[in-house]
């Protein structure tokens, strides 16, 4: 254990590690220490990432730095209120850890990551790039997380996760999941994250997605934390040939929230969906960071992000699309569209092609403006007021990013979340 | 009773009605004709109120109230309504959702109980039969991949719907075939009646053999010009604006 740099802008987590590195689970699996170890050395020596680093320009984890928070590692096993749940399986998660008293995991094999950590161990980060800061800082806390694996040719139906923030305090939790989808499964995977108004908590999930050949994985994230929190999240995705991966983020909450995918189409006829929506308002930031590697013919990736921003507040898209060489006949859209309703919000986007391969068909497109005068003014001189018309445009700005989301429910629980958004928020805009 | 008295009104700072007098009735229809630059549409935002037709002089009431102090949506409320000559296309809004918030929103202000999901489709559907137009419009986007003569008809509809007290129809003819003009125009007939009159604003004659107008009136340069019975649009027609202005100036 290399003493912890006073300098690092980590080293607040650094300490935490130093104290708690005997006490996290798998502490006695060497390769798995080695691992933690390898990201305390990591951190210590970059840091978390500053402006300086071009994938983190526009998104300033310095306020989050400046605050304090404590450490989650006592479990809280007091009553929860969980939200109405939208499937009949469902894995609960409180501060980070896998509460198996408000879960119910029937029929499907999953389970608590701390409880197989010994089994799962040597998959870690091998889906997920250790060397992406917000993996590092979530290999070094790391204390629970999902498990879940659908067997070959087994549709597995919807699954929800919930991950909850249980008090005001400012916790970090760092919760691990691993999905594994086998040949020609198939699974909704509907996660909803939560916490109480007023929680200033970091959450930094990991996410380790593998989905094999001719599997179909919907995943789902609806991200409706504290508009004081702090959410950071990392999604590492591998999908094999004519395999599937359908996903959509939400990012309804927090001061700053980053969701970060990064996603390689491995064999031919495989097909990506990075969709996802991004709600702020004054005070708030959230920022869709993707990167997407097509490293095989024939594959297929859509992408539709849309901010709505309110307020002072501030919007990030980032869009890597690698085609590589061998990627012949890909098959390629990106759309990020902001609508601002305040003359002091913020969109930064940066769409990246990269493109090696010379038969292939790739468009992007960017747009950003505010409410159409016309479109309202034709909705009020029908009798529709000026807030409720509002409302439904911006609701149809975001119809076309969510209406392509196919599970019902999770459709449900996006319109939801933008209804919340818009009750809240919606005055001011 | 609409009535609009000496109504002056300006865009971008330039006087567009300099004075426009006109009084419309309970159960009449009258026709507004005038040249290009007239002030037509103006005439017809200024009414329905519109951001950036600044009004900067005279009144306008229906039955008593004033207009010119309310919101559009308050405008609606009380019963006016605006055909558009260039009805705005809005996607990710359903027709359906659209039409059903506008009538209850309506319903609401006047007092009316608001009609659920079952009772506006039934509504809807017999009015969408009258006006040939197939169901699954209910289904798009607002004016999503209309064609003309169905947006047109999607106004129509929208003016069935919502019952106003009047109608301002803003080159409503404007880019319709003969059946479509048919149609929108029955729309329009069928509305006749003692609580309802329209002001319908055109640049030709023909719209006004299918909508028998009781008056005539002629807008030029910001005022009427001249006023007459239907026989007015026949001799616009074959004399033209300058031949009939030039003989009212």
């Amino acid at each position: 254990m290399n003493s912890v740099s006073p300098t690092s802008n980590a080293a607040a987590f650094l300490h935490r590690y130093a104290g708690l590195a005997g006490r996290l689970p798998g502490a006695d699996i060497p390769a798995l220490r080695a691992l933690r170890d390898a990201a305390a050395e990591t951190l210590t020596a970059a840091g978390l990432p500053s402006r300086r680093l071009e994938a983190w320009r526009y998104t300033d984890l310095a306020p989050m730095l400046r605050g304090e928070f404590r450490e989650a590692l006592t479990p809280v096993d007091e009553a929860v209120a969980l939200p109405p749940a939208r499937a009949d399986r469902r894995a609960v998660f409180v501060d980070g850890r896998f509460r198996a008293d408000l879960s119910s995991l029937d029929g499907l094999v999953a389970g608590s990551l701390a409880e197989v950590i010994e089994t799962v161990a040597p998959r870690l980060n091998t889906v997920a790039s250790a060397s992406q800061p917000m993996v590092t800082l979530n290999t070094l806390l790391f204390e629970d997380g999902l498990v879940l694996e659908v067997p070959a040719g087994t549709d597995a139906g919807r699954v929800e996760l919930l991950s909850l923030v249980s008090g005001e305090t400012a916790a970090t939790v760092h919760p691990r999941h691993l999905i594994r989808l086998a040949r020609g499964a198939r699974l909704v995977l509907l996660e909803t994250a939560l916490s109480p108004a007023g929680s200033a908590h970091l959450h930094n999930p990991v996410f380790e997605i593998e989905v094999a050949e001719d599997a179909v994985l919907t995943h789902v994230r609806v991200q409706r934390e504290a508009e004081s929190a702090y959410h950071l999240a990392h999604l590492g995705v591998r999908v094999a040939e004519g395999g599937t991966y359908d996903g959509f983020v939400l990012n309804a909450g927090g001061k700053i929230s980053r969701s970060e995918t990064h996603l390689a189409l491995l064999g031919p006829r495989a097909a990506a969906h990075l969709n996802g929506a991004q709600l702020v308002a004054n005070g708030q930031l959230a920022d869709t960071t993707t990167a997407l590697d097509h490293a095989a013919p024939n594959c297929a990736s859509r992408q539709t992000v849309k901010t709505v921003l309110s307020g002072r507040s501030r919007g990030v898209f980032q869009g890597k699309i690698l085609v590589r060489r061998e990627a012949q006949k890909t098959d390629g859209y990106q759309m990020n569209q902001a609508l601002l309703l305040s003359e002091e919000a913020e969109i930064d986007s940066k769409p990246q092609l990269e493109i090696y391969a010379d038969d292939v068909k790739c468009s992007h497109g960017a747009t950003a403006g505010a409410l159409d005068e016309d479109s309202l003014f034709y909705l009020r001189s029908r009798g529709i007021p000026a807030g409720p018309a509002r409302a439904m445009l911006v609701r149809a700005f975001l119809q076309e990013a969510v209406e392509v989301v196919a599970d019902e429910a999770a459709r449900e629980a996006l319109d939801e979340a933008v209804a919340g958004w818009w009750a809240q928020h919606g005055e001011a805009a | 009773m609409l009535r609009i008295e000496n109504l002056t009104a300006e865009v971008d700072g330039k006087a567009i009605l300099k004075g426009v007098n006109l009084e419309v009735p309970d159960g009449e229809i009258h026709a507004i004709m005038g040249p290009n630059g007239a002030g037509k549409s103006t005439l017809s935002y200024a009414l329905s109120g519109r951001e950036g037709y600044e009004i900067t002089g005279g009144s306008v009431t229906l039955n008593g109230q004033d207009l010119l102090d309310m919101e559009p949506e308050e405008r609606a409320a009380a019963g006016l309504f605006l055909a558009f000559q260039y009805p705005v296309e809005l996607p990710g809004v359903g027709n359906a959702n659209f039409l059903r918030t506008a009538l209850n929103a309506i319903r609401r202000t006047r007092g009316e109980p608001e009609v659920d999901a079952m009772q506006f489709l039934k509504l809807a559907r017999a009015r969408m039969k009258e006006l040939s137009m197939p169901e699954d419009m209910l289904k798009r986007g607002v004016n999503v991949g209309f064609s003309g003569g169905e947006k047109k008809r999607n106004e129509i509809l929208q003016m069935a719907l919502l019952q106003p007290k009047i109608a301002i129809l803003d080159e409503t003819d404007s880019g319709l075939d003969i059946d479509a003009l048919k149609i929108v125009s029955d729309g329009v007939n069928a509305m006749r009646g003692p609580n309802f009159s329209a002001l319908v604003i055109t640049h030709y004659q023909r719209l006004l053999n299918h909508i028998v107008p009781d008056r005539v009136h002629v807008l030029a340069d910001g005022r009427i010009l001249t006023s007459g019975g239907p026989e007015l649009a026949h001799r616009l027609e074959a004399e033209g604006y300058a031949g009939v202005l030039g003989e009212a100036a």
